[in-house]
This record gives structure tokens, C-alpha cells and sequence, in this order.
């Protein structure tokens, strides 16, 4: 019997519409740019439908399409490229070092200050990226991010207290940018 | 857990640390659900998802094998069943084309209560001419016509009124229609509508309403008389 098979039909709509927003979002974190993004997800929705026969029903759905996103995304000319100039990160255990009491990015997060944040995320690795977006953003679970990543669990651990770490060392040179002080020239 | 617990309640330190960690936590909550899509692409994608036909997932092979049995047994059968399954599926557009244009915001192209206005409006729109019953204290009364098209061939839609019930009238060429029509066929029981049908001058008329069964053979008399 196939996976899919004793689905009711309107399943797949059912299951895929609510995602759309949050998917849309993830594409446009990992493409940056909408237009790549708007393919993305079609792509994705069109992958999906065709290969939902093969969807266990009551597995997580959330981690299988964003798994056929991220995949659809990887072998994207953007995606190859995003990858392509990133090393693989070291995946063996790595103690999360703890932070200072008072860092600059501590700071920083009191303040909220949203845009800086953005651009940190921004100027991650996608591998650090996605996870942060799937854990913080998405509320995924250790479990449903290994799903997506397709990486053991252990793996999504590390790359989170690296990717955190490195999010925090870009957010102290967002912040050494924000208060550098402004070169005034004066005409002669 | 709850030795942990203590110990952060207790740490500054290990606080300050969680502290930091829970903040980060919920600054990349806010900054990450930073992009949404346009309503355009929503809606897009909405009609792409909904308009996808519903997938069949038995084999290609067993559907062949399906259809060739079917294929067989049909042209077995239908010597003896006659046009049954071709005169049904006519009734049965016949009825979803006057469910649909009553359903229809803007049912009539041509909205008149005159047959003198409604006729000559499909001059030139088929390709065939038919008459209108004269209506006077018939209790009908026509609301107007439009054009409409059964197995890809033109013909002509008019609604009239008798009561509250809304009657349909469909005129077409008869040798436009499917052959298994048979000539005084007798329209399909299942049919919820009250229907008539008969040919006349190379047409062939269909009556089809919710309207009682005296109602559209009446409709039906003076159409006949007309023609």
C-alpha cells in the first residue's frame, strides 16, 4: 500500500496551505532575494503534491516539505553557490561556551533592535542560518530539525551553539559599526 | 532537571548566561518572520494548490487494464443496452447547463420579454433559424436567451418564467448532437428536473426546469405549435 493512498483528497491542501506564509519566509532567508524565493516555494508545492503519495500519514508534514525546500534550494544555482563558498562545519560535539554577563550583542538584544539582527542573520552561512531560522523562527524541534536537515540530532545541536556563536560575533560587528564615529569633513 | 534549576537560580553567572541565551532566543523570533508574500503570489499559489485534479494512485498498468474492459464490454453492450449511456450523459449536460446559467450572475446575453427582440439576436450567432410560441395569457413569460454550445455544437439557451420557476428552453441542430440520441428518446428517470425533449425541422428541443411536469409539456405544446 502506498503511503498516500487512503489520504481523503483535499489532504494535501489541507496540510500545505497553512504552511505557505512560513515557507515563503524560509525561502526568502535562504535566497534573499523574492523572486527566487516565489520559485522556491512553488517548486516546492509542485514537488510536494507530486510526491505526496510517499508521505507517511501521520508523520510531521512540516519537516517533509521543508525538507523538499531546503533540498529544492540546495541544488539551486543560488543554493549550489551558497554552499559551494561556505566549508563544511566541523560536526563533532563542541561545548557551548557560555556568554559574557554583559556583551555587546546582550546589550544590543535589550534594545531590540531588530534591523541589526536581520543583518547578522544575513551575513551567516546558510547552514548556520537555517538552523537558527528552524529552531528560533520556526519552533522546530531538535527532532524535527534533524528530520529537515537530515542529520543526526547530535549534529543539530553543535551547529546550533556555532551558529549561535557565530551570529553573536556578528552582531558584536554590527554593533562596532553601528557606534563607530561618523568621519566629518569639512569643506575648504 | 531541578538540581540544574537551583543552580541557575542561584549562579548569577549561569543566569546571566540563560538570561542572555532566552533574549537571543526571542530577538531572532521577531527578526527572522521578517518577510511575507505579496497577496498576488498568495493567491496564485492558492488556485495552483486547488486546481490541482485529484490524483489517482492505482497503477498506469491496472488503469489500462480498467479501461480496456470497459472498452470491450461497452461496445459488447451497447447493442443491446441501445444509447442509454450517450443519452444520459446528454440529459445530464442538459441539466448542468441550466443549473449553471441560473446560477450565473448575468444568466441571459440578451434580456427581453419580446420574441421579436430575443429572435433576431442569434441571427448570425447560429446556424439555424427556429420560431417563438406567441405567450399571450400562457402564464410563460420570456426573460431572454443566450448562446450556449452542447458537445461543441452552437445552439440556442432561453429561460422563460412561469410562477416562480425558472424553465429552460435549449434549441439545437439535431444532426450536431451525438448519434446514440435517438430520435423520440425518453428522458432519464434519475433526473430530478421535469424534462422534454423532442426533435422537429432538423432540431431538437430540450425543456428542463423545476417547474411541475404540466408546466414544461405546456411550454412544450407551444413551442411545438410554433415551429
Amino acid at each position: 500500500m502506498h503511503a498516500g493512498e487512503n489520504l481523503p483528497p483535499e489532504s494535501f491542501e489541507q496540510l500545505a496551505i497553512p504552511h505557505f506564509e512560513r515557507l515563503y519566509n524560509f525561502a526568502c532567508w535562504l535566497t534573499h532575494d523574492r523572486q527566487e524565493a516565489e520559485d522556491l516555494v512553488q517548486e516546492t508545492y509542485v514537488k510536494a503534491l507530486k510526491g505526496f503519495p510517499s508521505f507517511q500519514p501521520g508523520t510531521n508534514f512540516r519537516a517533509w516539505i521543508y525538507k523538499i525546500l531546503r533540498n529544492t534550494f540546495l541544488t539551486s544555482r543560488t543554493g549550489l553557490k551558497a554552499t559551494a563558498t561556505v566549508p563544511l562545519d566541523l560536526e563533532g560535539e563542541e561545548e557551548a561556551l557560555p556568554t559574557d554577563k554583559e556583551t555587546p550583542e546582550s546589550i544590543l538584544l535589550q534594545r531590540s533592535d531588530e534591523q541589526l539582527v536581520q543583518r547578522a542573520l544575513e551575513e551567516l552561512p546558510v547552514a548556520y542560518r537555517e538552523v537558527l531560522l528552524l529552531c528560533d523562527v520556526e519552533e522546530m524541534s531538535y527532532q524535527e530539525i534533524s528530520v529537515t536537515l537530515a542529520v543526526p540530532m547530535g549534529t543539530v545541536m553543535s551547529r546550533l551553539s556555532r551558529a549561535r556563536k557565530a551570529l553573536r560575533g556578528g552582531l558584536r560587528q554590527q554593533f562596532a559599526k553601528k557606534d563607530e564615529p561618523r568621519m566629518v569633513t569639512y569643506g575648504l | 532537571m531541578r538540581t540544574f534549576d537551583a543552580h541557575v537560580r542561584s549562579c548569577p553567572s549561569c543566569s546571566a548566561d540563560a538570561l542572555a541565551r532566552v533574549q537571543m532566543k526571542r530577538a531572532i523570533h521577531v527578526a527572522g518572520k521578517r518577510y511575507t508574500p505579496s497577496a498576488e503570489f498568495r493567491k496564485r499559489m492558492q488556485q495552483k494548490i486547488a486546481a490541482k485534479p485529484q490524483r489517482s494512485f492505482v497503477p498506469r498498468w491496472a488503469l489500462a487494464a480498467v479501461a480496456a474492459v470497459i472498452l470491450v464490454a461497452g461496445s459488447l453492450t451497447s447493442a443491446y443496452l441501445g444509447s442509454r449511456p450517450g443519452r444520459d450523459q446528454v440529459f445530464s449536460e442538459i441539466a448542468d447547463l441550466h443549473v449553471a446559467t441560473l446560477a450565473s450572475s448575468s444568466p441571459v446575453d440578451v434580456i427581453s420579454t419580446d420574441r421579436h427582440t430575443v429572435k433576431p439576436w442569434f441571427q448570425g450567432r447560429i446556424p439555424f433559424a427556429f420560431n417563438l410560441p406567441e405567450l399571450q395569457s400562457s402564464g410563460f413569460t420570456l426573460l431572454g436567451g443566450r448562446m450556449t454550445y452542447l458537445d461543441q455544437a452552437p445552439g440556442a439557451h432561453l429561460i422563460y418564467d412561469v410562477g416562480k420557476h425558472h424553465i429552460s428552453v435549449f434549441v439545437f441542430q439535431e444532426r450536431s448532437l451525438p448519434a446514440t440520441l435517438d430520435k423520440d428518446v425518453i428522458p432519464p428517470k434519475q433526473l430530478t428536473f421535469n424534462v422534454e425533449t423532442w426533435t422537429q425541422g432538423g432540431l431538437r428541443y430540450f425543456i428542463i426546469g423545476d417547474a411541475s411536469a404540466a408546466n414544461v409539456d405546456s411550454l412544450a405544446k407551444l413551442f411545438k405549435a410554433a415551429s
